[in-house]
């Protein structure tokens, strides 16, 4: 990083500690809290679209849909998240793989499962194995982030399937009486309404998908956990920067990290708990009317 | 090899009896069947001891959290912060290494006349130090729940409780400690399920799985990477947990009928889960 920290065996003390922490091995930790941010940002709105479409399956006539979506929302309850973790990318990419073997290579007529193995035709891989490596990093943090989308959409679509059934039914009657169809009702009054009674579900999820985030290190994507652990764990004299074993430390700082995310979201949320509830027939609602008559 | 011979083998592999080496080629369902439940062992002892042991301190954080004195306040809003604020797994990590730098040869406390060697080797195992971790969390987590319980104990069963005379111990042992549990019994029961699916994290936080001695999720994983089949393994642990989560909601919907046994039958509020996930 910078022109004086060459050699990093003739300086000491601060100046040290300033080389130590921007050298390029720390740069690529700190850019693993954008992955973080990035896995936050792609799997929230994942696991909303996910959750809402369980939620509106949950509630089909259909009885084959209501069904898969009643399952859906079922799974979560009782198996943990994390088996659901470790499932999701290896099935997904198996299902894929084997797809793509059998559209390609038709001909090849071996199993693809051959005892302790799973051999699908080159063509087939994913990614291609010639695929230069940053292919091979983007397919897994795929995998990682439709895991998450799945899992917590799992929880989105109960929370939801909870807000649609706390709008008041007197506001859908009403819609009906009006002349709108089942399918306007829905998406004019059900939908706009249905919110503020999900947002305390909802905050909680985001918490919670907060705090899942670590799991990405089970995953094999090289996160925060993964970097603590790399750069925290004892260095011998052959390395640039020696130093005994400093992982609580760096654990540590996670842990201020992850603290001082949970807090802004509370507050962030707060605000926006407010704001929702302006107007509502809620008794946050009622009483933002009684404070400010 | 028959089945039989696989359940005397390894249903107790988990605790150490039993053979030693875990199968390695030519898994048979029953073996991967056996093993994954022989580790349920361990995720029953973690939730159970845990929920226990948490049980009580989290009656005491939620009862110092309501107090007025600012030094009881402060610190149970702290702990419930820190606990709730981070995640399991980075609390794991945390524990674990810094159960690792306390010094190998044990503590050695000068107490005057006697000292005391305190050997702390036992806590970088898995048994005691991840039990100490769950057991903070949990508690950690029910008392914030206790906590909105009682704050949401009604004025008119205190304002009873006076007009009969009862104050201090005897108020709380008698009015407010069983309406706090009654308010706080669904949600309590939703932490108590959480609580025994997060036990399935030990094993892959640097809590090091000692002569292969794991939890259902531990043997399950060894077994999805060795056949790279994860369609075999993983439900079957799934399968166990859904079991696991039946019996506890059982459970604690027999000890629910109990809170209420005062109420008319017909008034009694069933346990409905209705899993809102508070963690």
């Amino acid at each position: 990083m910078f022109a004086s920290c060459a050699d990093p065996s003739t300086i000491e003390g601060l100046h040290w500690l300033a080389c130590y922490l921007t050298s390029g091995k720390h740069m690529a930790f700190y850019a693993s809290f954008g992955t973080v941010m990035l896995l936050l940002a792609i799997t929230a709105p994942a696991a909303l679209a996910f959750g809402f479409a369980g939620a509106m399956a949950t509630r089909s006539r259909l009885w084959p849909v209501q069904w898969l979506g009643r399952g859906y929302t079922a799974m979560v309850r009782g198996v943990p998240d994390i088996i659901f973790f470790l499932f999701v990318p290896i099935a997904l990419d198996q299902a894929l793989e084997w797809v793509r073997h059998k559209t390609i290579c038709p001909d090849w007529t071996e199993p693809v499962r051959r005892g302790s193995d799973f051999v699908v035709c080159a063509q087939a891989k994913l990614p291609l194995s010639t695929s230069p490596q940053w292919v091979h990093d983007t397919y897994g943090f795929a995998l990682a982030v439709t895991a998450f989308a799945v899992v917590f959409g799992a929880f989105a679509a109960n929370v939801l399937h909870g807000a649609m059934r706390a709008v008041p039914r007197a506001q859908i009657e009403t819609a009906e009486a009006y002349g709108m169809t089942h399918g306007q009702a829905f998406w004019r009054i059900l939908v706009p309404q249905m919110w503020i009674y999900a947002l305390p579900g909802l905050s909680n999820l985001w918490m919670i998908l907060i705090k899942a985030t670590p799991l990405l290190f089970l995953l094999g994507v090289q996160d925060i956990v993964y970097w603590a652990r790399e750069l925290g764990g004892a260095k011998t004299s052959i390395y640039a920067y020696p130093h005994p074993d400093w992982r609580i430390y760096y654990f540590l700082g996670l842990l201020v990290f992850y603290l001082g995310l949970t807090k802004i979201s509370e507050v962030v949320l707060g605000r926006l708990n407010a704001r929702l509830s302006h107007g509502q027939a809620t008794l946050a609602g009622e009483a933002q009317r009684k404070a400010t008559a | 090899m028959s089945c039989l011979q696989t359940i005397q083998d390894y249903a107790l592999r988990s605790v150490g009896i039993g053979e030693r080496l875990l199968p390695r080629s030519g898994f048979t369902l029953c073996e991967q069947v056996t093993l994954i439940g022989s580790g349920m062992i361990w995720n029953v002892y973690f939730g159970l001891f845990a929920l226990l042991a948490g049980f009580f301190l989290a009656t005491a954080v939620a009862l110092a959290r309501l107090s007025p004195l600012v030094a009881l306040r402060k610190p149970a809003e702290w702990f419930i912060f820190l606990f709730r604020g981070s995640p399991l797994f980075i609390q794991f990590f945390l524990a674990y290494e810094a159960f690792v730098l306390l010094p190998k040869a044990g503590l050695t406390l000068n107490l005057i006349f006697v000292e005391i060697t305190a050997d702390t080797r036992w806590l970088t195992r898995a048994w005691a130090g991840a039990l100490i971790v769950l057991f903070l969390n949990t508690a950690a987590y029910t008392a914030e729940i206790f906590y909105g319980a009682l704050r949401s104990v009604p004025r008119g069963d205190l304002e009873a409780a006076d007009a009969y005379g009862l104050s201090g111990w005897a108020r709380f042992r008698r009015v407010v400690w069983p309406t706090m549990l009654r308010l706080a019994w669904p949600a309590y029961t939703n932490e108590a399920i959480f609580l025994f699916h997060a036990t399935t994290l030990v094993f892959f936080s640097g809590f090091p799985a000692w002569q292969q001695k794991g939890d259902a999720l531990y043997y399950a994983k060894y077994f999805a990477d060795k056949t790279f089949n994860p369609f075999v393994a993983y439900p079957i642990v799934a399968g166990y947990f859904i079991l696991m989560t039946l019996v506890i909601i059982a459970i604690f919907g027999l000890i629910n009928r109990r809170l209420n046994r005062h109420l008319p039958p017909e008034a009694r509020p069933r346990l409905r889960i209705r899993p809102q996930v508070v963690r």
